[in-house]
């Protein structure tokens, strides 16, 4: 990886179910004590106009999260990416991802700590 | 051995663990004998590396300072909580003595061998229950509601089981070119998160909705799905039936539906005498005609003709059936009987349940009912996923039954991209379950004579080879026609999870002579049983799955303290009990379980998982056609006529209603306006959690704190009514009993609705009577039934009881 690129996550929140297999990947290759984790799982529930409800999930990478660098450098993926149920995570170059983003509605580009 | 020193395992998950149904395939990274850390198999086509909370949090599972880890006999009373650590060999012998006591006394039937969702405990529960002699092997839900109501309906109208299509019969998935992705897909009556259902891995549906499949949902609760569907049908819990039958309507009525599947597939053509409502049989015309062939009214020559069973012709082959016709035909009895055709009645019971009166019944808008149906039914292929909701209410075959001509009458029946008929890969079939036989049975026809529920309900002769449930619950009082003395307990665990009523089955537990537990922790369950047997994770055990496709090995990587596999010590222990069981080893057993495939257990173990190929009856598609369903390989399906049957022979055989119906459940606020009055609100239970699997995992920290409280959804306007703020402690209450919850004010359910989680105790508390974990404070099913199951035995009113709420 080249120190100096800025890297992300980009999350297609469209498709996030909520499953929390992310934050418990990170638990189980970081050791975290319970309640603890890189990413959180957090429910929203929106009233839109005419009384209509969205229910979207969205996985908040927390100040725990390093975008797992040391895997990283070893060529793999974070584990958090790798298991996500829904396929909806991304990690990878800011710059690569905001391509993506161009092209997918209902994302976000994280950046963390 | 990688790199890094970690010894690589790849295996499948099966239970204990995950708790599911497994299927994924896995990589256990284990050092020096310990298990580092587990991984999903990129390589393996079912998940494609992806794994689940519960799967990944594994390591806090083996290694959880509370499992057993050596067998435990009971000192003190039961429920006092009292163990004294024993040797396996001391805990085989006490139950061999116990047990063959028991059998000679009171005859093998009298011992019960119970299972909770049966995953891979099946078969071993089986072997042992048949070893020992017994054919009561029980499934300790309420009307066996779940998943055998749904297989047995489909064994019984087409025949064999069918799912939607996720290409999951190719290695390469949605790549391959045989597959089709569906345009639409019904999700009726179930939800997400990482609950994989039915042996089937959920997420399949996220994927094919990315591929732009759209989604119809029938769902009371604004669900993840409801959320993103083209048409959400907010339901009224225990209605679908109605529902189903309002779809038909309109398909029907429009004629939406595939007119050469109906001609060519069903039994739409067969005579319906109108004086008793039953089919014409040959033998009703001619004096030597058989009773197994039915009648049509051929449109050439205007005369009657017969459809062959056995042959599956036309008598003439000639014949041109008609499909509507009103003629009276002469009886060898000397009556003369007027007759229409099945599709005439079909028409006419579908005709009953137009949009407005589905609306009435269901709450569903009428438009949204037509505009639901159209979109299914023109779309080219559809598919349609059910959930165990469909299982638990007290209608569920007539309900299976309506769904299924759904995607019959569309065409998409073992279509690719629609409900494809599911069998075991290979046909490789371990124990006797819906619709199958195994290799694992009970030596002979006679000891099946005696199992519970057998005789009063006709599925039970058929295709379930269970006990009927409540009928088992009510001999344990009754002692009638025989008393029953003992219990197996396997992965089971009735006061916190599967048992509906659960303080009676405390007394049914207390009133055995003997009762063994096989767990991997404590449970509220077990402080009755007076030997407890520690058990394996799928990390600690050698093993086989066939459910549906593909055929997997589960590869043993680690052994944890004494704990052995359910597999090995059912083995034993079969063997102590029948001087001439078959099989010298674990290994040769599963040789000969998935013989059809070709491989042995070892060659297996090499692949993880292998799928059939091309030109076998368990690879799609279109095997009615192919002549690749029956027995006898002819083209159709394996139904009494050989055809999907709108109108089922063995229903009516069975004295149930052959066409499909809607019937009101017993507890809502249509059927019970009296009880509606104290208790004004539905009752629905049993929303899945992300964290758990039922009854198990409040133990295990990382998933605990993803889920950490009984939780009972509340409306934001019913909570105001009663003065209820988010995160408050309520009380659920009906007739029978009340239970504790935080409350979650949120939409997600509708006003007249709160949804209940299920499977509550608390590991953390103390296990002696009476808190017993705290298995009688959050527990919904004090406020359900026992007994209320369908008229032929099967289906539950578990997601439509009725109830209060309030302040704690
Ligand atoms: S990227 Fe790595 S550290 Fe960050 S949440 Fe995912 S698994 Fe945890
Ligand atoms: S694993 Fe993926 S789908 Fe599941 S909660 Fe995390 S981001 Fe969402
Ligand atoms: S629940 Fe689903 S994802 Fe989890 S292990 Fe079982 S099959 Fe795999």
């Amino acid at each position: 990886m080249n120190e100096k690129e800025v890297h992300g996550m980009l999350i297609d929140y469209e498709y996030c179910t909520g499953c929390h297999t992310c934050e418990v990947a990170c638990a189980q290759e970081y050791n975290w004590e319970e309640g603890v984790s890189g990413m959180k799982v957090i429910e929203i529930v929106e009233k839109l106009p005419n009384d209509r409800y969205y229910l979207v999930y969205l996985p908040f990478p927390t100040e725990a999260c390093s975008l797992c660098i040391g895997r990283v450098k070893k060529g793999m993926e974070p584990q958090c990416v790798k298991h996500c149920m829904a396929k909806c995570l991304e990690f990878g170059p800011v710059e690569n991802l905001l391509e993506k983003m161009k092209g997918k509605k209902r994302t976000v580009l994280f950046r963390p700590r | 051995m990688n790199q890094e020193g970690f010894h690589i395992i790849r295996t499948t998950t099966w239970s204990a663990g995950p708790g599911c149904h497994g299927g994924c395939g896995v990589i256990a990274y284990v050092k020096d004998g310990k298990l580092i850390k587990v991984e999903g198999d990129p390589d393996h086509p079912w998940n494609q590396g992806r794994l689940c909370a519960r799967a990944l949090a594994m390591k806090q599972y083996v290694y959880h300072p509370k499992r057993l880890k050596k067998p435990l006999v009971r000192k003190g009373q039961r429920g006092e909580g009292k163990w004294e650590e024993v040797s396996w060999d001391f805990a085989y012998d006490l139950i061999e003595k116990r047990m063959k006591k028991i059998r000679d006394e009171f005859g093998p039937e009298s011992f019960i061998f119970a299972m909770g969702t049966g995953r891979d405990i099946g078969p071993w529960i089986c072997m042992l229950a048949y070893a020992y002699g017994s054919p009561n092997v029980m499934f300790a839900l309420s009307g066996n509601a779940c998943y055998s109501p749904r297989i047995a309906a489909l064994d019984t109208f087409q025949g064999d089981y069918c799912v939607f299509d996720a290409g999951q019969w190719f290695e390469k998935r949605y790549d391959d070119p045989r597959f089709v992705r569906p345009e639409c897909m019904i999700i009726w009556g179930y939800n997400i998160h990482s609950t994989c259902p039915d042996n089937l891995f959920g997420h399949w549906i996220v994927d094919l909705m990315k591929k732009g499949t759209k989604i119809i949902v029938v769902d009371p609760r604004l669900t993840w799905f409801s959320s993103r569907a083209e048409i959400w049908l907010r339901v009224r819990p225990g209605t679908d039936s109605a529902l189903a039958l309002g779809l038909l309507h309109v398909i029907v009525k429009e004629e939406l539906f595939d007119r050469t599947f109906l001609e060519r597939w069903t039994n739409a053509f067969l005579l319906l005498r109108t004086d008793k409502n039953v089919l014409l049989r040959e033998s009703d015309l001619i004096p030597n005609g058989k009773r197994e062939n039915f009648v049509v009214w051929d449109k050439n020559s205007e005369r009657v003709a017969f459809w062959d069973t056995e042959k599956l012709e036309f008598r003439p082959a000639s014949t041109t059936p008609s499909f509507s016709c009103e003629i009276d035909l002469a009886c060898v009895d000397g009556n003369t009987v007027r007759c229409h055709t099945v599709w005439d009645a079909f028409r006419k019971r579908v005709m009953e349940y137009d949009p407005s009166t589905v609306e009435k019944i269901t709450g569903v808008p009428k438009e949204d009912v037509i505009r639901a149906a159209r979109m299914y039914a023109k779309s080219k292929p559809a598919s349609i996923h059910w959930g165990v909701p469909i299982d638990m209410t007290p209608n569920v075959t007539p309900l299976c039954h309506a769904i299924a001509c759904l995607w019959a009458l569309t065409g998409n029946l073992d279509v690719p991209g629609g409900n494809v008929v599911a069998r075991f890969a290979f046909d490789a079939v371990a124990y006797a379950l819906p619709g199958a036989e195994g290799i694992i049975r009970l030596k002979s026809k006679e000891q099946d004579i005696p199992r519970i529920g057998r005789e009063k309900y006709g599925p039970f002769q058929k295709f379930i080879w269970r006990c009927q449930t409540d009928t088992a619950f009510e001999q344990i009082f009754s002692e009638k026609p025989y008393p029953i003395k003992g219990m197996w307990i396997q992965t089971l665990n009735p006061l916190a999870g599967i048992g509906m009523d659960p303080k009676r089955w405390r007394e049914a537990l207390l009133k055995m002579d003997f009762v063994v537990g096989v767990d991997l922790f404590m449970t509220p369950t077990l402080m009755y049983a007076d030997v407890i047997l520690p058990a394996a994770t799928f990390l600690e055990k050698e093993g086989i799955r066939s459910w549906w496709v593909p055929l997997q090995s589960i590869n043993k990587a680690l052994t944890v303290d004494e704990c052995k596999s359910d597999a090995e010590i059912n083995f034993e222990l079969a063997k102590r009990f029948d001087p001439e069981f078959r099989w010298k080893s674990l290994e040769e057993l599963f040789d000969e379980i998935i013989k059809p495939s070709g491989l042995t257990y070892k060659e297996l173990k090499e692949r993880v998982w292998v799928l059939p190929t091309e030109g076998h009856p368990s690879h799609p598609y279109l095997r009615h056609e192919k002549g690749l369903l029956r027995k006898d390989r002819k083209p159709g399906f394996q139904t009494p006529t050989g055809r999907f049957e709108l109108y089922s022979v063995l229903r009516e055989e069975w004295g149930y209603e052959p066409l499909p119906i809607h019937e009101e459940p017993p507890f809502t606020p249509v059927s019970r306006p009296d009880l509606t009055k104290d208790y004004p609100l539905i009752l629905s239970t049993g929303r899945r959690s992300p964290a758990y699997f039922h009854s198990e995992h409040r133990m295990i920290p990382w998933l605990r704190s993803i889920d950490p409280d009984p939780v009972v959804e509340v409306h934001p306007n019913t909570a105001k009514k009663y003065g209820i703020a988010d995160g408050e402690w309520v009380y659920v209450e009906n007739w029978m009993g009340k239970a504790k919850f935080r409350a979650k004010v949120t939409p997600i359910v509708p006003e007249w609705m709160v949804m209940a989680t299920h499977g509550w105790w608390f590991p953390e508390k103390n296990p002696e009577e009476p808190e017993l974990f705290g298995v009688w404070e959050s527990n919904i099913n004090l406020l359900i039934p026992m007994g209320q199951h369908g008229k032929d035995g099967l289906g539950a009113p578990i997601k439509h009881l009725l109830c209060k709420i309030y302040r704690a």
